[in-house]
């Protein structure tokens, strides 16, 4: 029987997203080049690194806050909520899929609903890069810009390098995170399906 | 049973919660600014010397001080019968406290200054004598070559403090030898060096009264002249005025002191946010080889004081997040191969 397709993707989850997205691209650029900066081989130069840095950092807490109250609102928030009882085991099975099932054509164990459009694995790795390390990197990131209301010292330690390896760390595990996610897209009816769905909304069942 | 589920938004509630409870409860974080710098630098209460019997010519030192240590003295006005209470002049005040933590605190005073001096009244000419530079006593000395002091004066002969105001700018101007005492190297705390350093250009950059001295320019403001300079008071307060206002000459010189004029200043971000910053290899040489040898690297990742955007660099989280990555990239690939061949 074949599947309906599913309006997964309002239009205000698909716009926060696509800003989201090229947001981040040129913030993992700027924050590895400044990082990373060297005079004589500087990805972009450290003076506009450090200025676009900004100016995308401040946009992207305004975005932020798009994912974060409309999560609050719409019924796309429930998709975030996480039942404890079982999560272990639902990881497990999904986890396996990925490392074995897929290979022999295997049915998700998860399939994809209006209900329940995260497979286990989706939902709890978007719920940890969504509200923990993204909140993470901005107010890392807010404090590393006004630099002087970091407090000197925080339990023993240098307030100000503390707060910059959270902001590094944060970056580091979003960015590894950005390529496993776009790896997982490419997992779809075909590998260019689920790029079309967060383009027009409809998720292509399998 | 009743399933229990986590709104995750709370999460991002508590963190916000968290951080503001962390910044609001510290009162140490307000910034330095050019004059708290300047009082900062003066000795707390507890490091205070009480004990002067340690020091072997505190006795005679004391001859000195009871009027040059304390900003009024008292003597007899022989021909009027009374004794007579007057202001010193505070150019010619010398902390007892200050003198007995420098470098030169076992020194009588006379070993550098005149014995005539023991007379009260002083003789009007001993105003001319004769004022001992570091070199004097320092220079082709063996026990003071790890510090460099012939290289140190080669290095100031070109400064634009020595080429613009010649022999009236002396180490002196700088290093007051009552009260100097050797700082970057023995410090572990940069903050407190950064302070120490900055406050000997401060004494003058920012005190007209002895700006004044060697020159006729105007009154200098420094937090104008460092308007472009972003986050400046965290700048100022982190780094020191002469890791962008020196040249480096010599890499065995820790300190450096040829002072460059204005226009020359390091103004690039990047000289000290990059890979091989001059910061490095002069304010943070001594921080980073001590913590590393000290703590080991875990520490090192966590315990050091500053932090440099493009410089600051962790080798141990290098590695870490290198290996991780390229076992991402490795893993993508595998599991992409898979499911081609799979197919």
């Amino acid at each position: 029987m074949a599947q309906e397709r599913l309006y997964l993707y309002p239009i205000w989850l698909r716009f926060w997203h696509f800003v989201n997205a090229v947001l981040c691209l040129i913030l993992i650029v700027t924050g590895i080049s400044m990082q990373l900066s060297d005079p004589s081989v500087a990805l972009v130069n450290f003076n506009t690194a450090v200025a676009i840095h900004n100016i995308t950092g401040i946009i992207l807490t305004i975005n932020y806050l798009i994912f974060f109250i409309g999560n609050l609102f719409a019924y796309n928030g429930s998709q975030y909520q996480m039942q404890f009882r079982g999560l272990m085991n639902r990881l497990m099975t999904q986890a396996k899929y990925y490392a074995f099932g897929i290979f022999k054509g295997e049915t998700p164990p998860f399939p994809i609903t209006l209900e329940n459009k995260f497979n286990p694995l989706q939902r709890f790795s978007y719920v940890f890069i969504m509200y923990l390390f993204v909140p993470v990197v901005f107010i890392s990131g807010w404090a590393l810009l006004y630099p002087q209301t970091i407090p000197t010292t925080i339990l023993g330690t240098s307030g100000l390098h503390l707060t910059d390896l959270f902001h590094i760390i944060s970056g580091f595990i979003i960015s590894i995170f950005m390529l496993v996610h776009i790896y997982f897209c490419t997992i779809g009816k075909n590998p260019g399906a689920n790029f079309k769905s967060i383009i027009n909304g409809y998720h292509e069942p399998h | 049973m009743r399933e229990i589920y986590i709104r995750p938004s709370w999460l991002v509630i508590v963190l916000i919660l968290l951080t503001i409870i962390i910044f609001a409860f510290d009162y140490s974080a307000e910034p330095l600014k050019y004059e708290d710098a300047r009082k900062s630098s003066q000795m707390a209460p507890e490091e205070q010397t009480t004990d002067l019997a340690q020091f072997p010519n505190s006795d005679e030192n004391q001859k000195c001080f009871q009027c040059h240590g304390q900003s009024k003295y008292t003597y007899e006005n022989t021909e009027q019968g009374r004794m007579v209470n007057q202001q010193m002049y505070t150019e010619l005040i010398i902390s007892p406290n200050d003198f007995y933590i420098s470098n030169h605190r076992s020194f009588k005073c006379i070993d550098c200054h005149s014995e005539e001096y023991e007379n009260f009244p002083h003789e009007g000419i001993l105003r001319m004598e004769y004022k001992y530079s570091c070199l004097d006593c320092h220079e082709g000395d063996e026990n003071y070559a790890q510090y460099h002091f012939e290289e140190i004066d080669a290095e100031f002969q070109e400064s634009v403090h020595s080429e613009k105001h010649s022999d009236d700018f002396t180490c002196w101007m700088c290093h007051d030898p009552h009260t100097y005492k050797i700082n970057a190297r023995t410090n572990e705390n940069i903050k407190e060096t950064v302070i120490y350093d900055n406050t000997i250009c401060l004494d003058c950059h920012s005190d007209f009264r002895r700006f004044q001295l060697l020159t006729d320019r105007e009154r200098p403001n420094l937090i104008k002249s460092h308007d472009w300079l972003p986050n400046q008071e965290l700048h100022i307060s982190s780094v020191r005025c002469i890791e962008c206002h020196t040249e480096k000459i010599s890499d065995s010189v820790l300190v450096k002191h040829k002072v460059l004029p204005k226009a020359m200043a390091v103004r690039n971000c990047k000289e000290c946010h990059s890979t091989n910053p001059e910061l490095l290899a002069s304010l943070y040489k001594y921080e980073a080889q001590e913590v590393r040898s000290h703590d080991g690297i875990f520490r090192g990742i966590t315990t050091s004081d500053s932090v440099v955007i493009g410089a600051s660099r962790n080798q141990t989280l290098n590695i870490i997040s290198l290996l991780l990555f390229a076992g991402v990239i490795f893993g993508i690939a595998i599991h992409a191969f898979l499911r081609i061949i799979k197919k």
